[in-house]
């Protein structure tokens, strides 16, 4: 018997189970959530973000944030709308990620700073929701040891709850659904936090009207 | 209980170093667990756990529905799975993938089952070089040791061990501040990331509906392994499927609060095949390594069952006062700790190390903060039960777990006392005026007799001034 039917056997004899058989309903989901006013929900993500989270009231206000943050070193950023539209993508020190994998790769190891959009930002933790695609790298938002990730206000969410509801299946959209709530981080040797071991030590997070 | 298990006890115990690092570090995620979990920060933490309890047994009560689903799931996303019902079958899998691939290098991140399987050492045989990149694994590969807890692998060792270890090893000065040698870790691996055309993962879940599978870390390394390689390859167990995304807002708010005590850990990366045309950046080929080997005959019994909703979270091992002093090297198999102790008999036979369900006191501290409620305690007792009978089957000695002579006669007697009630209270009476007089604080330190074994290393109760049936007739008294 293959490996797959010989599993599936054992398990549905363990469980006196019958193939193909529907299971019994499934406990709800619990996905109930509080709504709040926008305004509450970009106090809570702004104070809540674990780096650095501001406000642009201007697309040039966003613009000039990152471009202070750029400062002179190597930037790479996402090919994204949002950040085409705020002039991001042609600030001076700023590579757009583009050609296959290996070239994207190739270009996140040699930068200091990544540059990308966040999907939505969960308010209770101030966790960023990334989602890779056409115009969205996963590597961006990993490599540089610096990560600014760009949002419009309007896309914060109380929390997971309000994202499952909104996406009840984020594969459906991505292969690759990322949150980020904080630097990388270790406390792996008598427990001492040490920030920045493989991906990005610094968070920034904008926050677009 | 088997020499090699006493040896190991023994020299955990002398051991000073690791007797300070489980205190301090162990009674730290111990602490930071509380403080997370507290009614303020987290008031629907009881409510949560009770859910998750409900999910992991309904999955698990229908879980060859779930799997079809899950593995129909991954494939309509361009993933392969394979289902391996044993250590061999996985390994066999992964290695022969590496060497049709022309793998020479693969990068791993923490993977327990990847660890049960034993899978660095058989792909070492394929010819590809296995490199652990979380930062406490990598410690303890490079020290060609195993995980000493669930979530801190190299809890044990302190920064000039560190030091020395990577200084040996990777040639290296000697550097003990320990933010210097996670950077000395971060540039070699840096390098092995980009060259490795291979990523091996585990799964802290995985959701049937999406096909997807789940890592929650802090590193970043396990978003590398399963991002830059152009291969990712997940290893899991089967029973780490749960039904839908929309359950991780229950299972990822328990899991980083009792490991860490984190709300959320800085990465949970939500994957579902490989990188799809278009996509910018992923793997090209994504294989799930559906892993049985044992855990669906733990599945057949119907109490025992419960064994499988662990989220491998490691809040038992921090609050248990017996690995919190024998370690995680104490323990015989893969995973320590309570969860190990209930784990490993299932897994590999009750018979392999047969003193194992009897390593605890039974204290209950466990069950109250597992967060998908594992009643720990009560899986002991029947193993130990399980294990007694089997003896009992065999004709010549068990498996050199005999209770000593003086104990079984103990217990006959005490049975027998039991079932005479005015005996019994004439015996209570006699304790009052036999036991000894030297207490601390009304504990006694010492008994006579073969009972100084038990005050060895414990402390003894006193008894109490009245017995239970004295002041029950006081009460009757009273109320007449």
């Amino acid at each position: 018997m293959p490996a797959r039917e010989h599993i599936l056997h054992k398990i549905r004899t363990a469980l006196g189970r019958n193939a193909g058989q529907p299971p019994a309903p499934a406990p709800p989901p619990r996905l109930a959530f509080a709504p709040a006013s926008p305004a509450e929900l970009i106090r809570q993500a702004i104070d809540r973000f674990p780096g650095k989270a501001v406000r642009a009231d201007s697309d040039q206000e966003a613009r000039d944030y990152v471009a202070s943050q750029i400062n002179g070193s190597r930037a790479i950023a996402s090919p994204a709308p949002l950040l085409d539209r705020l002039g991001i993508l042609t600030l001076p020190g700023v590579a757009i990620a583009a050609g296959g994998p290996d070239q994207v790769q190739r270009a996140c190891a040699e930068s200091d700073i990544g540059i990308t959009t966040a999907e939505y930002v969960l308010a209770d933790t101030g966790a960023l929701v990334t989602l890779a695609g056409v115009r969205e790298s996963r590597l961006v938002s990993l490599l540089p040891p610096v990560h600014i990730a760009v949002a419009p206000a309007d896309r914060i969410l109380t929390g997971l709850e309000e994202l499952f509801t909104l996406l009840p299946d984020p594969a459906a959209l991505s292969s690759s659904l990322v949150l980020i709530a904080g630097p990388s981080r270790t406390a792996d040797v008598e427990g001492v936090l040490t920030l920045g071991v493989h991906g990005p030590r610094e968070l920034h997070l904008v926050l677009v009207q | 209980m088997s020499a090699a298990f006493r040896q190991r006890i023994h020299s955990a115990l002398a051991d000073q170093q690791v007797q300070e690092a489980l205190a301090a570090f162990a009674g730290r995620l111990m602490r930071e667990r509380r403080s997370s979990v507290g009614q303020e920060e987290f008031p629907e933490y009881q409510e949560l756990r009770a859910q998750a309890n409900l999910i992991k047994r309904h999955t698990m009560e229908n879980l060859d529905h779930y799997l079809e689903i899950l593995c129909r799931k991954v494939e309509e996303h361009g993933g392969q799975v394979a289902w391996c019902r044993d250590a061999g079958e996985a390994q066999a899998f992964i290695g022969q993938l590496a060497r049709e691939r022309g793998v020479r290098l693969a990068v791993k991140s923490k993977s327990m089952t990847s660890e049960e399987i034993g899978l660095n050492e058989a792909l070492e045989h394929y010819g590809v070089e296995a490199t652990e990149t979380d930062f406490g694994e990598f410690i303890v590969q490079l020290a060609r040791e195993r995980p000493f807890h669930i979530v801190a692998p190299a809890l044990h060792k302190n920064r000039r061990q560190v030091a020395a270890l990577l200084s040996e090893k990777l040639g290296v000065a000697q550097e003990e501040e320990i933010p210097k040698q996670t950077a000395i870790a971060r540039g070699v691996l840096r390098k092995k990331f980009l060259e490795a055309r291979m990523g091996i993962s585990g799964a802290n879940f995985l959701v049937a509906e999406s096909g997807a599978v789940v890592i929650v870390e802090n590193e970043g390394n396990a978003r590398f392994t399963t991002s830059a390689p152009r291969i990712h390859v997940a290893v899991a167990g089967i029973e780490k499927v749960i039904p839908r995304a929309a359950d991780l807002a229950v299972f990822l708010k328990l899991l980083g609060r009792s490991a860490t005590g984190q709300p959320l850990t800085s990465y949970t990366s939500f994957l579902a095949g490989p990188r799809r045309p278009g996509e910018m950046d992923g793997p090209d080929e994504f294989f799930l390594v559906l892993l049985d080997n044992g855990r669906s005959r733990i599945l057949a019994d119907r109490d025992k069952r419960q064994t499988l909703y662990c989220i491998r979270c490691g809040a038992c091992l921090n609050v248990c006062p017996v690995y919190r002093k024998i370690g995680g090297y104490s323990y015989p198999g893969t995973y320590s700790g309570p969860i190990g102790a209930i784990l490993t008999p299932q897994l590999s036979g009750i018979t392999y190390e047969p003193e194992l369900p009897f390593a605890s006191s039974l204290c209950g501290a466990c069950a109250e903060v597992c967060p998908v409620k594992i009643d720990i305690p009560k899986i002991l007792v029947e193993l130990r039960s399980e294990l007694r009978k089997a003896e009992r089957r065999e004709s010549r000695g068990g498996f050199g777990v005999q209770a000593a002579g003086w104990e079984r006669i103990a217990f006959a007697v005490w049975a027998w006392l039991m079932r005479r009630p005015r005996l019994f209270e004439l015996a209570g009476s006699a304790a009052q005026v036999l036991l000894p007089a030297d207490r601390d604080g009304g504990w006694i330190r010492s008994l006579p007799g073969p009972l100084q074994a038990w005050t060895r290393w414990r402390d003894f109760p006193p008894p109490a001034a009245h017995s239970f049936r004295q002041l029950w007739r006081q009460q009757r008294r009273r109320r007449d």
